[in-house]
């Protein structure tokens, strides 16, 4: 289904997902493909950033399992996304804690200052997206922000767009 | 086994020990309303306990108890009307309601829908939740199916059905929360998916979510337009269920009211598909005496239903050689009917217009294959389902319990007992069984021998060794269900040399359960209803082999020459894409 030519850096991408899968020592029979799946898609995703319908295939492919079985978890869990991503992905935690401290604020003030929304697409210049989450469990740091994987702690709107700034800069 | 004692309503009960509180209201004739636990065939039951109408009240029980999906225990109270869960239930139906769209009037499930009729028996006057409602667009995609995810209530009997019975997997719960439906990979269009059109999911679906797409119109076109010769077939599986919507016990053949019934709508002619079932036993015991003898290409299986050909385009590709490369009988009926009928009386085969009257879906997307077309005239030209031929009947007033018996009209009309047979899991292989016989060994099989009891009965799988000579046996396999055929499949991967002959068909217990049927509602048993009247058709002729079929025969002497000539090859095969 999937024949457009590759470029190399998919290839690539592809091949390290398959590395990964074949680590698994996952076989037709194997009851705990199913189980395997989450643990594969957030590996995927990690690879590429999203997860669009080629790479779904190719997980269903590799899994042993129906397209359908892999696109309804993805549909599922917000943290999977068909959607590419922004260089830097900023997190918001909304979770009680971070949401008593005012994290609403800092996230409207993101997306006031980046212009989109959070869960949607990315800037135009395909340097920002904003996820919306729930606890990250670094309730002692509330209001919680992190990009691509970096927490920042205790951040007010201000902060938040200084930080936004920085990335700016970094380009 | 271990009985379990219980009380439901102040009547005890005894069940056994794995029985859910449903089973045991219905051992003691308590209706329990339910709108998402059913049968779903081979096996398995759809019961996500998701839909809750089926609330009941346990004492000692804090909260209420979806009777579906509730064990039954020693000493449990059960009380199935109490005020407490009557008002939860008609909440729930509320709810439901609250974000379905109120087109039932114009519904293609109209009067046909489990949601409908519980609103209706819980007098649901007005409803008083008010607020979002989800839309969604309608998927036409397809000639077979139509999906309107407005009206799906999430039971997920379809998903059930897709992935657990038939293994196709195209079904899957999509999204969460409120805006959550079943739906195809990355909500597709299904004409893109690797949907086999079984049409399993239309039968299980309660509400209008999934149904066929209905030529139903352009068929009432065609026989009012008088430049036009307009001739129908009927698939053998239709006589033992178009009864059951006319008031006739489920499973009784009513084949010359039928043939009536089809004449009072205007058809010109009213032919059968069980002539052109003949037909394919001739090319396709030709094939398997060739391939025995050659020892190539086996097992070979057989080809007549189109959701497993879908399948194994779909799924298998490797095996892709293997199939039978006969054409099934609706296509065989449509190439005929196109060329040799079509000459003999003199019509343009594109002033011919071949309806065809099917238990099936997939027979719609068949119909449109590319490669059923000449010169941009198809083969078959419509099809409408058993279901739909009934709405055919109610809107002209024919009621089939008012029709005297007629016959089919020749020359493509007659038919054998091995034809009627095609309509249930294992008939094809009897009937090729039958006839492999007379030309391996220059005569029929004599008295019960005739009878290939071994690969009778529902069983999802069954095997068996036929002797087709006096001294040569072969193994063969007989599955219905596209999630028995994919085990079998998979045995052939495996062993190749298992099996010489398969008969595979995709709905569980073969056309009689087809996705165009008058509903079974769950109740699996009228399966067996349907498949005892096919075989009390196939008793009650005198000629029981396809081979003695003398217009079958006169259709070799005449036009084709003999089976796996050129001209029988150019008309009747076909070859099968990797998809």
């Amino acid at each position: 289904m999937c024949c457009k030519k590759l470029s190399e850096a998919a290839a690539a991408k592809f091949a390290e997902l398959d590395a990964f899968i074949d680590g698994l020592g996952i076989d037709r029979d194997d009851p705990r493909r199913r189980g395997r799946l989450i643990q594969v898609l957030h590996r995927a995703q990690a690879i590429f950033g999203y997860l669009p319908r080629e790479v779904q295939l190719h997980v269903a492919g590799k899994l042993f399992l129906p397209e359908a079985a892999v696109s309804g978890v993805v549909s599922f869990y917000n943290y999977f996304t068909t959607e590419p991503k922004g260089k830097y992905c900023i997190d918001v935690c909304l979770g009680t804690a971070c949401y008593v401290k005012g994290s609403e604020k800092v996230l409207s003030e993101i997306e006031r200052v980046l212009g989109i929304k959070a869960d949607t697409k990315p800037t135009d210049d395909g340097l920002f997206s904003i996820n919306a989450l729930r606890c990250v469990g670094a309730c002692g740091l509330a209001p919680v922000m992190i990009v691509n994987g970096k927490v920042y702690g205790k951040v007010t709107p201000a902060k938040a767009v200084e930080i936004v700034n920085e990335y700016k800069k970094l380009g | 086994m271990n009985m379990v004692n219980l009380t439901i309503n102040g009547k005890p009960v005894s069940v056994p020990a794995n029985s859910t509180i449903l089973d045991a209201a219905r051992e003691l004739n308590i209706k329990i309303p339910t709108l998402c636990h059913c049968k779903l065939g081979c096996g398995v039951t759809n019961q996500p306990a998701s839909c809750r109408v089926c609330v009941v009240e346990v004492e000692r029980r804090r909260n209420l108890a979806p009777a579906c999906a509730t064990p039954v225990m020693e000493g449990m109270v059960v009380h199935t009307n109490t005020q407490r869960a009557l008002n939860a239930r008609r909440t729930v139906l509320e709810l439901m309601l609250s974000d379905h769209p109120q087109d039932c009037l114009t519904c293609p499930k109209n009067q046909e829908c489990s949601l409908q009729k519980l609103a209706a028996e819980f007098g649901i006057r007005e409803i008083e939740y008010k607020g979002e409602v989800n839309h969604f667009d309608v998927d036409t995609s397809s000639e077979a199916i139509m999906r309107d995810l407005s009206k799906c209530i999430m039971c997920r009997r379809c998903e059930t059905v897709c992935n657990k019975v038939q293994t196709v997997g195209t079904l899957t719960g999509f999204g969460r929360g409120f805006s959550a439906k079943v739906g195809t990979p990355n909500l597709m269009p299904l004409a893109d998916t690797s949907c086999t059109f079984c049409g399993q999911c239309v039968n299980a679906c309660p509400v209008g979510a999934i149904t066929g797409i209905s030529y139903v119109k352009k068929v009432w076109a065609a026989i009012n337009d008088p430049s036009k010769t307009v001739i129908v077939q009927t698939a053998p599986a239709v006589r033992v269920a178009v009864g059951q919507e006319f008031g006739f016990e489920p499973g009784v053949p009513v084949t010359g009211k039928l043939v009536s019934g089809l004449r009072a709508l205007g058809f010109d002619k009213v032919f059968d598909t069980n002539f052109s079932a003949d037909l394919t036993i001739m090319e396709e015991g030709h094939e398997i005496v060739e391939r025995v003898k050659s020892g190539k290409n086996l097992p070979i299986l057989t080809s007549c239903c189109p959701g497993w050909i879908n399948f194994i385009e779909h799924n298998f590709p490797d095996l892709l050689h293997i199939p039978s490369s006969c054409k099934s009988p609706q296509q065989m009926f449509g190439a005929i009917a196109k060329s040799y009928y079509a000459e003999k009386i003199g019509v343009k085969p594109e002033d011919l217009i071949v309806v065809s009257v099917m238990p099936c879906q997939a027979k719609k997307y068949e119909a449109a294959r590319p490669e059923f077309s000449r010169d941009g005239v198809r083969d078959v030209d419509y099809v409408v389902t058993t279901r739909e031929l009934c709405r055919m009947f109610r809107e002209a007033g024919v009621n089939l319990a008012n029709m005297d018996d007629s016959e089919y009209d020749s020359p493509l009309g007659d038919s054998t007992g091995a034809a009627d047979i095609f309509g249930v899991t294992g008939g094809v292989l009897e009937a090729a069984c039958r006839s492999v016989y007379y030309m391996l060994n220059g005569k029929n099989l004599e008295g019960d021998a005739i009878n290939f009891r071994a690969v009778r009965g529902l069983d999802g799988i069954k095997e068996a060794t036929v002797r087709i000579t006096p001294d040569k046996s072969i193994n063969v396999a007989v599955c219905s269900g596209l999630g028995n055929a994919r085990k079998v499949l998979e045995m052939v991967r495996k062993e190749p040399g298992r099996f010489q002959a398969i008969e595979i068909m995709a709905c569980p217990g073969g056309c009689i359960n087809g996705g165009g049927q008058p509903f079974l509602h769950g109740e699996t048993d009228l399966l067996e209803k349907r498949m005892k009247g096919l075989y009390c058709e196939d008793e009650r002729k005198t000629k029981r082999c396809s081979h003695d079929n003398p217009d079958i025969q006169k259709l070799y002497q005449e036009y084709l020459g003999e089976p796996g000539s050129e001209k029988a090859h150019h008309l009747l095969h076909t070859v099968y894409h990797q998809k």
